[in-house]
Formats: C-alpha cells, structure tokens, sequence
C-alpha cells in the first residue's frame, strides 16, 4: 500500500519543483521572486537536461507570467507557474481573470511578505490578499505536505465539477529552504494519479471556435458570477475525494484540516503554516502535565470548511486564532474573521481571540505559543473573555 | 502583393452586426489582416474599443478562436496560447497549423503593453502583433497616449488657456519594434489594403515574432465625418505623417512614396482635435509637428538607402 | 525534545556553510533518522558573517522555529571568532568545532568558555590537499562526526560515497578528493 520511492532530502522548493516534473506541464510560464526563485531555476534545469516535456517561458514579470498562462490553459495545456509576495501582488488582477475563465491553473505560492517596509521573509499577507478571487488555496506545513499537495491539486483543480485554478501555499525560507525528509513517489504513479488534462475548452479547437474573455454589461455579469460560485462549494468533497484517492495510492493521509489531539481538548489553537509544526511540540508538552490542549490546522484555506471548523470548535472552552498576517482597520486577522464567523450560530461555542504574529519572518517560538496556550486556560477558568480580543505576539511594543 | 479578386472570394473570419462606431476603421483592418491567411488562427485583443465593441455577451464577431485576458497583456496571453501550441505539437498531442495574432490598440500597446509586447517579441514566440493605432485611449473617451501626437487636444491633454494640447511627440514604437531584431516590422494603413495585406502576408510567413504597426483613423476621436475614415488614412500617408514602410530581416524599405509630400497641416486640418493650433499663437506647433514629420522621413529615406 | 541535537555552523559568504550544513543534514537521512538544514538568509554577500543549521533526531521533527540553543557549534572561518559572538546559546556541555591551523589554547581565552569542550582542525588545508580548493565544509564533516558520535562512521563513508559517485560520475578524482578529506579531518581533529 505504501508506494514509496524513496525517502530524500529536500527544501520545500527542491519538493515543488520535483512535484512540477513528475506531473510534467505542457508549459510552465514564470518569473524569479526570492524565495520562489529556485522552484523556477531547478526546472528550468530539468527543462533544459530534456527531462521534462514542459515547454518554459522565461516571462518579463509576474503578471505577464500569469497572462501566458492563462493563454495556455485556455488552449487546452496543462500549466503551471510560481511565485510569491509582490510577483502574487503584481498578478492579483490575473488571479480573479484565471478563475473567472475557469482555468485549473496551479500553482506553488511561497509565502513571503508585502512590502512596504520590503522584506524577504515569511509571513502569509500576499495569498491572504488573494483570498476573495476564487483560487482555492491549500496551506502546507512541511516540504513533505507541500510535494503531495501539489500533486493532488493537480486532480482538485482539474475536477471536472471544479476547474478552478489552485495556489498551494508554504512558508518562505521556513519551509522553502529547509531541507527535510520527504517520502517521494514514483513519475509514472503519478501520471496515473493525475491522468492527462481534460480542458473544458481550448482555443485551438479551431474547427468550434469560441470567444473567451467577453465583456458582460450589467445584464449578464451577476449571473456569469452567481456561476463562479458553484464549483466552489463542490471543492471540499473533491479535496476528501483525492485524499482518499491519494491515501489509498501512495499511503500518505491528508483531509480538509488536520486535527492534533483535539478528540478531548478543552483549549485550542488554530494556525496555518510551518508553525502548526512547533506547535506540535509545545501541545505534547502540555498533554503530559495533563493539560488538555489541541490544534486546527488549516489545511483548506479557500474554500474555509466553516461548517466543520463550527463543528470540531464549538466545545471548546476557548480557542485562540493565529494569524500570519493583519488585516489593517479590520475586526483582527484574516483567519480569525473566518472562525468568528463559522462559530457564530453554533449554540456552544467558545471564547475566541487572535494573535497575529510571525510577520516579515519573525521567529514564532516554543515560549510563545506556550504563552497563547497559558492565556487560553486563564480564559478557559475564568469563563470571560480578555478585554482586547485581538493582540499581536512576539512584536517590540 | 494581394489579389483583390481572390480575396473577395474569401470567407470572411469577421462577422458584421458589432458594435464598433459608425464609419470606424479597425473592422476594415482585421478583416484585411485575416484575409491575408488560409491557415486557421486563433485571435486575441487587448482591452478596448476593439474588444468591447465586437464581444458584448452573448453575441460575437469573431469566427476564430479568440481570447481577451486584461489591458497589458495581449502579447504575454497570445504568448502563452502560442507556447501551448508549440508545447502540444511537440508531444504529438496535436495536429495542424496554427498562427497566432494579438490585436492592442495603442493604449494597451505603447503604454500599458509594452512591457508585455516587449517580453514576448524578446522571447521568440511566432505570432504576429497588430497595434491598431487611434493615437489615443479612444474606448474609454479619448485620453492621450504615447502615440498621440503634439498639440492633440484630448481630455487628458485638453487644449485651455495655458495648455495648448498635448505637449510632448508622440513616441516611435516602430522603431522601437525594429530594435527588437525580430524578423518583421511595417507600418500600415487601412487606405492601403494592398500593402497592408501583403504586409500581413509577410508577417504570418515570418518564422518568429512580427509587428505591425497600423494607423487606424478614428472618427469620434480625431473628429471627422463617418464616409472619411479611408481618406485621413490616405492623407496621412501623402504628407508623410504615417510613411509605409517594412524593415524585413533589419532591411528597410519604403513601401510607398507619396508622389507629391503634402504639408501636414492640410491633413490635421480635417480633425477637429487640432483645430486650436490653427490660431496664430499655436503656429510653432504646426511648425514642430512639420519638422518632426520631414525629419523622421529623411531618416526613414537614408536608412532604405542604405538598405539597413 | 530531549532526543533532539541541534547545530549551528558559521562561515562567511562563499565559503559554504550553507551547503555544509545540507551536506550533513543529508548524511544524516542516510543513516535512517529525521533531520532538517536550513541557513539564515540576508541580503547575500560575499564575505559576510552567515549561519546555518542542522536539528537531527531518532523522530520526526516537526519544530520549524530558529535554532537559538545549539549543542554543537562548528566554526568554517577562525577570523569569525571575536566578529561574531559564535557561542550565543551553547550550553555549558556544548561542543564547539573550529577550522583553523592553530592550536586550540589561541582561542580558549577569546571564547571565555564555561566548560564546553573545543576540537580543532585544520580543514582548510586538507581541502586544498585533497580536492585542490580551500573548501572546509567537506572535511568538516568527519571532523564533526568524531568529535561528536553522532553518526556512524564507516556507513556515512559509503553513503557520501555513493551520493558523489551519482553526482560526479565523469570526475572519480573529484569523488576521491573529497572522501579522503572527510577521512583525514576524521583522524586529525583534536580536542584542545
């Protein structure tokens, strides 16, 4: 059952880029942005060794990058780019034109910060500034989870019931250029896996030429749009679909989140990213002086599985949102918006607060998150809620 | 060089009933750029007139595939249908001949689009690049351009009591394209079908990226009566405003010399948007726009004689 | 946690540090336990001070914070010591590693070390030796693996073997080099 390769040392961007030639793209059009940079620079290697088909298109920029692929995807070839922070930010009005044109576009997204100030490092507010165009978005933790769910974005994206375009986040430098193990699979699985691209149209089916890109005016725009919504609430039974489909094929277990000793949790933090990891090893340790402490991790961003994060939370006496990026002059951060609100019909539900942290790479430490947890069980025993709901950990105030 | 008799007969890859301005010269253009080929192609535009008018949901004019993305980026979203294509034929993935062409008006090509024109005709990509030029953002109600001449008066360069029009020449993309060194570059005009669909001939035969550039006289914009959309693009070619000309493989050539070079004031004369440089403190304007015209033909001239 | 060794290295830019550190951290796959490698990024330059890290254990790791607490410490570049506080979280009983030629007494006094203990090694000429460039990551390696136990010895060997045989298949010396730099800084490090 467990088709393993062969267990090796990889960065999360050697991963994604390993991930791209075993699925074989017929075009990959792309642009360098640290830290992505290499994902393009080591297939641009396969690319020119002859070990993939993939023909590659050094693009002038990020936009033009997602433009080529759009054309691309839209004359029935499978494509995919990467990028990450400005290059994601430079695209944005190409995000909501691959969705609105139905184009299973995926993509590798390295989490990295936006300027200003200009920084280099992790943080999640560019694919957080994506999160209303329609591109369904899976976060990983590690290099292991970013390989695999490149993979089965491939089959989620190009769903029949989908054809949506995917951006498979992970954290820049954190995971991008950390060296892990990572179980890989063998090319010719995967190609079984994946099977060959079905557009739903291509413009090079010349014989039934079509229009696409048309303008609506204010008669047929709504419903064009009330349309786009569909495929999205089809996603999250496709993404347990592929799991299911992956787990059988290559022995590796994924689903909509990942629940960490949550059966009997009484507090619990909810997190995306490589900190669910150093999460991880602060809830063993208060498992084993009896606390009882558990973690969401998100693992589908977009589409946000509201009903089931309502149903995994609401018995929680008190739950702590973490967010890697801020959303200025809004009610806390992004993700802590989206719990709020999942939870708020649920007859029981827990005292919800937020911190937002790690921005621009800082470091998010084993203290602190002990830190989220210690004020969680005051919480937890006083039965109120904190005056401030939100805050921000690890910042020089 | 065209056979009009031959192309008469053809099928036409445009249908009418779009909603393009009474009298407007770009339906004149395409239909002449793909009279030029029997291979099938697959079209894309940039935002604007060209793309508003003539892909209103649920109708269409265009009888081949056809894609519009965003303003910026025709040349990189044809780039990518071009690489696909390339990509698929490859792996035997498909069969037939394809050729590619990205209409942009000058907004979305001197402007916004340069960028993305520049990076596709840098990367190689055999399509062909047609900036069908009104000198101005004519769709969304006649805001200047790089391309649009000095003195023009448009709402983003109005002519008023301190500012007479737009104060800077317009910018030379031709030129620009010959930079590129790719196969084929030319100037057009509509008013002459025959070189601007032999031009077109060229252009798809050429085994790489290849520009052209039309002039596309506007009536709404530049101001004249609907019926005079081919006699502008005449006129101003005879007074060398808009020379003909192709630089095939770096070769220059002019294509067609005016028998007699009228002075440009005649030609900006017909368009109402220059009707304030007729006053007798805007004269320098005729004058600079005279000298700018004379000097960029004699350069022209000089470079067709030496052949390079 | 307790079963958790972590290591950080410092070198200046261009001399390999990073790669030293992925370098071990896949020696360490091939010997069947968990491991990560990760440098710190800046700006890059030439020449400035850079760090790099290892964490390896008998479990998955899932820890993605900064190494602030390394056990062991290996030194590529000597001039760092005094430019850059290269003991800043070492305990009491952490292992220090240095290249240099020197003896180990010339850095005792700069280190103000509270019992940790210091091996040397002069990696930088065994590299000029055997793989013709002053490259001290490669040899590092052995010296890091005697002075601390942490792999077995003769398995890296044949695993490093193997690796570079597959890298390096066109270049057999180049293969060679680098072994005998591993097992000459093996044999030469001193405790000092």
């Amino acid at each position: 059952m467990a088709i393993l390769k062969e267990r090796i040392a990889l960065t999360g961007n050697e991963a994604a880029a390993l991930a791209m030639k075993q699925i074989n793209p017929d075009v990959c059009a792309a642009y360098p942005i640290t830290p992505a940079t290499e994902i393009m620079q080591i297939f641009a290697s396969y690319v020119a060794d002859g070990l993939v088909d993939t023909e590659l298109v050094a693009a002038e920029s990020e936009h033009s990058a997602m433009s080529a692929s759009i054309g691309s995807v839209a004359s029935g070839a499978r494509s995919m780019t990467a990028t990450s922070s400005q290059g994601l930010a430079l695209m944005w009005e190409m995000l909501y034109i691959a969705a609105g044109l139905r184009l299973p576009i995926v993509m590798p997204m390295v989490n990295r910060a936006l300027s200003a100030p200009i920084n280099i490092h992790c943080d999640h507010s560019d694919s957080m500034g994506a999160r209303d165009s329609g591109w369904i978005q899976i976060n990983s933790e590690n290099a292991q989870e970013v390989y695999d769910n490149i993979i089965q974005a491939i089959r989620i994206a190009e769903h029949p019931d989908i054809q949506l375009p995917a951006m498979v986040t992970f954290d820049g430098f954190i995971i991008s250029h950390a060296m892990e193990p990572v179980d890989t699979c063998d090319a010719e699985k995967i190609q079984k896996f994946i099977g060959p691209f079905k557009p739903m149209y291509s413009l090079l089916d010349v014989d039934h030429p079509i229009t696409v890109g048309a303008i609506d005016l204010t008669d047929y725009y709504f419903e064009h749009r009330r349309a786009l919504a569909e495929p999205t609430f089809k996603v999250l039974d496709v993404v347990e679909e592929v799991a299911a489909d992956f787990e059988r094929e290559f022995g590796r277990k994924y689903g909509i989140f990942e629940l960490y000793k949550m059966d009997d949790a009484e507090v619990a933090i909810v997190v995306l990213g490589s900190t669910a990891g150093t999460a991880k090893v602060v809830i063993d340790e208060l498992r084993e002086s009896g606390v009882k402490a558990g973690m969401l991790k998100v693992r589908m961003y977009r589409p946000f599985p509201y009903k089931q994060v309502a149903s995994v939370l609401s018995d929680m006496k008190a739950v702590a949102v973490l967010d890697r990026s801020d959303s200025l002059a809004g009610f806390g951060g992004p993700v802590f918006g989206d719990v709020r609100s999942a939870l708020y019909d649920s007859a029981k539900r827990p005292i919800i607060t937020n911190y937002i942290y790690g921005l621009g790479g800082r470091d998010i430490t084993l203290a602190h998150i002990k830190s989220v947890y210690d004020d969680l069980l005051a919480i937890a025993k006083s039965g109120k809620a904190p005056a401030n709901l939100f805050g921000y950990l690890g910042v020089r105030e | 060089m065209a056979n009009l008799k031959e192309l008469v007969k053809k099928e036409e890859k445009f249908a009418p009933g779009h909603r393009a301005c009474a009298g407007c010269t770009f339906p004149i253009i395409i239909r002449q750029v793909l009279a030029a080929t029997d291979t099938p192609v697959v079209c894309g535009a940039a935002t604007g007139c060209m793309e508003v008018t003539t892909t209103i949901f649920p109708f269409t004019a265009w009888k081949t595939p056809f894609i519009h993305s965003a303003f910026e980026n025709v040349a990189a979203t044809i780039s990518g249908a071009e690489a696909a294509y390339r990509s698929l034929k490859r792996q035997g993935k498909y069969e037939g001949e394809v050729r590619f062409i990205a209409f942009g008006g000058d907004g979305g090509t001197y402007d916004i689009g340069l960028q993305s024109l520049s990076g596709a005709m840098e990367r190689g990509h055999r399509m062909v690049y047609v900036c069908y030029n009104n000198e101005a953002y004519m769709n969304t109600g006649v805001q200047r351009s790089s391309a649009t001449p000095l003195g023009a008066d448009t709402t983003t360069s109005p002519a008023g009591k301190v500012k007479p029009g737009k104060l800077q020449s317009r910018k030379d993309l031709t030129e620009i394209m010959a930079a590129h060194h790719i196969p084929y570059v030319a100037q057009a005009s509509p008013s002459h079908w025959n070189d601007l669909v032999t031009k077109a001939q060229k252009a798809l035969a050429a085994d790489g990226p290849a520009f052209l550039n039309v002039l596309m006289p506007c009536r709404l914009g530049w101001a004249f009566q609907p019926q005079f959309g081919i006699q502008m693009g005449r006129d101003a070619v005879n007074c060398c405003y808009w020379p003909l000309y192709e630089v095939e493989n770096g070769k220059y050539k002019i294509t067609y010399t005016p028998k007699e070079k009228a002075p440009v004031a005649e030609f900006l004369k017909k368009q109402t948007k220059f009707k304030h440089i007729f006053r007798p403190e805007n004269e320098w304007i005729i004058e600079q726009l005279q000298a700018e015209v004379d000097s960029r033909w004699e350069t022209l001239q000089k470079r067709a004689e030496m052949g390079c | 946690m307790a079963k958790l060794t972590e290591i950080r290295w410092h070198g200046r830019g261009g001399q390999g540090a990073k790669t030293a550190a992925l370098l071990f951290g896949e020696a360490v796959l091939g010997q069947g336990k968990y491991m990560q490698a990760f440098p710190e990024y800046g700006p890059e330059r030439m020449g400035a001070p850079v760090q790099s890290f290892n964490r390896i254990s008998e479990e998955p790791i899932t820890l993605h914070c900064h190494v602030t607490n390394p056990s062991i410490v290996v030194v590529l570049d000597p001039t760092l010591i005094g430019a850059v506080d290269i003991t800043q979280g070492l305990p009491d009983d952490g292992i220090i590693i240095v290249n240099t030629e020197q003896p180990a007494s010339k850095f005792r006094e700069r280190l103000h070390l509270n019992g940790q203990s210091l091996f040397t090694v002069d990696a930088s000429t065994i590299a000029r030796e055997t793989i013709g460039r002053d490259i001290p990551n490669t040899p590092m390696m052995g010296a890091l693996v005697k002075a601390t136990g942490l792999l077995d010895f003769k398995e890296m060997i044949v695993d490093t073997k193997s690796k570079l045989e597959k890298k390096f298949r066109s270049k057999p010396e180049v293969v060679e080099g680098n072994l005998k730099a591993i097992q000459r800084a093996y044999d030469e490090v001193k405790a000092g």
